[in-house]
């Protein structure tokens, strides 16, 4: 990989977007292999950067984490789209309900974001899933055989 | 709504859980008309797969009914008979676009759940584990599919339930196990594996033009129905030599494409001190194979309960310039062509049915399925 040339929103709390310095490639090879908080988490998106970024706004699911993150945007080689780079701010104050989830992995629930922001930009929505068993409460038996699942009938 | 349901205390039951719903534009509500058992699900019923909650409802090969669909769906409308791919994949991102589905970037609601298993996100799977997707599985009533213009297929009239029921996983895996091998014509292939999946890979492999075709197995039953059905030469595991006999087959030069699809765990889920430690199990089918593939030929993996094996012969893979590929189905690319091969009589999948069972006796079914391998090829619930 050559040089990166960025194309960066950084968005203040109040959504100012604002150039940044370009980064190294040694910088985004390392956002790639290690997954802690404070490095770039990395995912390449099947698209062209002015859709991922339109007018530099940020999308939905990042839109929640403004303020506590910077962002980056380089075109992916051979033509595969747009690398969408994430990472922590400094000292970040986490708002609202993403202070909750954070934990003490800010790194993860970046991740989690940038995946969403892809499926978002690459099929138009972010799946969500089925009931778990544990939202759906008891699984009240009908009137049926019931085996030990290493069991039973031999 | 009635759903096999995998509960506490390491049970099978037949239970009420709340109907599907709509959760994405693109999803569609298929009422089941058939749902099959895998040899997949055989590691989950023992607890060997983390991660599997009681409660979740399983299942993933399927066919049936559209009965709602959600506001972005183009293909589909209310009363369609449809076969659905047992993987979940977009066809959006990179991956979907250049015809490998079953590695989709965005197949999973939580993309990040299995890239520390597999290192990377992978298409989702109906019925499986939480991270595998979010996706309840089959043996129920009703089943919501998510990306449905991508992932169910409309099934040709002339093509009856239980042909094209197989067309959700065992059809399109068989098939990749021939075509990923590189299958061409005049070639000599072998299929580890009598099941389901590995009759399919062998009657694939003729389909593609191999001019000889052997399946490996320990069940008789099992080889005869490959003998009969597909018209492929066996090989019985218990009683013989397989590479002596494989050798015998393919004048000495040993089989051009070998194909594993014993189907099972063929590793456990261990840790990496575990593994180093001797207690992983060696994945036998896949090494037997390394060894009786001619040089420079082809092994293609299949088995989906493979996770960690170790003291694999990498030696022989180098120094007989092997090329070992594996890969999940890609129903999404392979399912329209297989149903049109069903609709010409070129695939015959119906005998491999060889059991049905209420939804009610699902539990019996998979009993059924893991105890006598030697008579249910097979077992397919019919939850209406």
């Amino acid at each position: 990989m050559g040089r990166v040339g960025t194309v960066v929103a950084v968005a203040g709390a109040l959504g100012v977007a604002a150039a940044r310095a370009t980064r190294t490639a040694v910088t985004r090879q390392r956002a790639r292999r290690v997954a802690r908080p404070g490095c770039w988490q990395v995912v390449t998106v099947d698209r062209p950067p002015e859709q991922v970024l339109p007018s530099a706004a940020w999308p939905e699911p990042l839109r929640r984490l403004d303020g506590a993150v910077e962002v980056a945007v380089a075109p992916a080689p051979g033509g595969r789209g747009t690398e969408l780079a994430a990472r922590a701010r400094p000292h970040a104050v986490w708002p609202g309900l993403a202070a909750h989830l954070l934990g003490d992995d800010p790194g993860l629930l970046v991740r989690r974001t940038l995946w969403q922001v892809k499926q978002l930009v690459e099929t138009g929505e972010v799946l969500r899933a089925d009931r778990t068993p544990g939202e759906r409460g008891p699984v009240p038996p009908i009137d049926a055989p019931r085996w030990p699942a290493d069991g039973p009938p031999r | 709504m009635r759903a096999l349901c995998w509960t506490s205390g390491g049970e099978l039951a037949v239970g009420q859980v709340p109907d599907p719903e709509l959760r994405n534009d693109h999803d569609v509500i298929v009422r089941v008309r058939r749902s099959a058992t895998c040899g997949a699900d055989l590691p989950l019923l023992t607890g060997q797969v983390p991660g599997l909650a009681a409660g979740e409802v399983l299942g993933h090969e399927f066919l049936g009914d559209v009965v709602e669909v959600g506001a972005g769906v183009r293909r589909h409308r209310v009363g369609d008979r449809v076969v659905v791919c047992a993987s979940v994949a977009c066809g959006a991102c990179w991956y979907c676009r250049r015809g490998l589905p079953s590695c989709c970037d965005n197949g999973s609601t939580d993309p990040t759940a299995n890239e520390a298993e597999w290192g990377h996100p992978v298409a989702g799977c109906f019925g499986l584990p939480r991270a595998a997707g979010g996706f309840a599985g089959s043996h129920a009533e009703y089943v919501r599919v998510p990306y449905a213009d991508v992932g169910a297929f409309p099934v040709p009239e002339s093509v009856g339930d239980d042909r094209a029921l197989f067309a959700s996983d065992a059809a399109p895996a068989g098939w990749l196990g021939a075509e990923g091998g590189e299958v061409r014509p005049g070639d000599v292939v072998a299929v580890w594996g009598a099941g389901a999946v590995g009759q399919l890979v062998a009657r694939a492999a003729w389909l593609l033009g191999a001019e000889r075709v052997v399946v490996v197995d320990r069940h008789p039953a099992r080889l005869l129905m490959a003998r009969r059905h597909v018209g492929a030469e066996t090989i019985d595991r218990r009683d013989t030599d397989v590479a002596a006999e494989l050798r015998e087959f393919s004048g000495g030069r040993g089989p051009d494409v070998c194909v594993e699809a014993v189907g099972g765990p063929a590793g456990e889920h261990l840790s990496l001190a575990a593994r180093f430690s001797g207690r992983a199990r060696a994945p036998e089918a896949v090494r037997e194979a390394v060894y009786a593939c001619r040089k420079g030929g082809s092994v293609f993996v299949l088995n989906g309960g493979a996770r960690h094996v170790d003291a694999f012969p990498v030696g022989t893979v180098v120094q007989k310039g092997l090329t070992v590929r594996g890969g999940r189905q890609h129903g999404q690319r392979h399912i329209p062509m297989l149903l049109d091969r069903m609709a010409r009589d070129e695939l015959r999948t119906e005998y491999l049915a060889t059991h049905h069972f209420p939804l009610e006796r699902a539990a019996e079914g998979y009993a059924l399925f893991r105890d006598r391998p030697e008579e249910c090829l097979r077992a397919v619930f019919t939850p209406h």
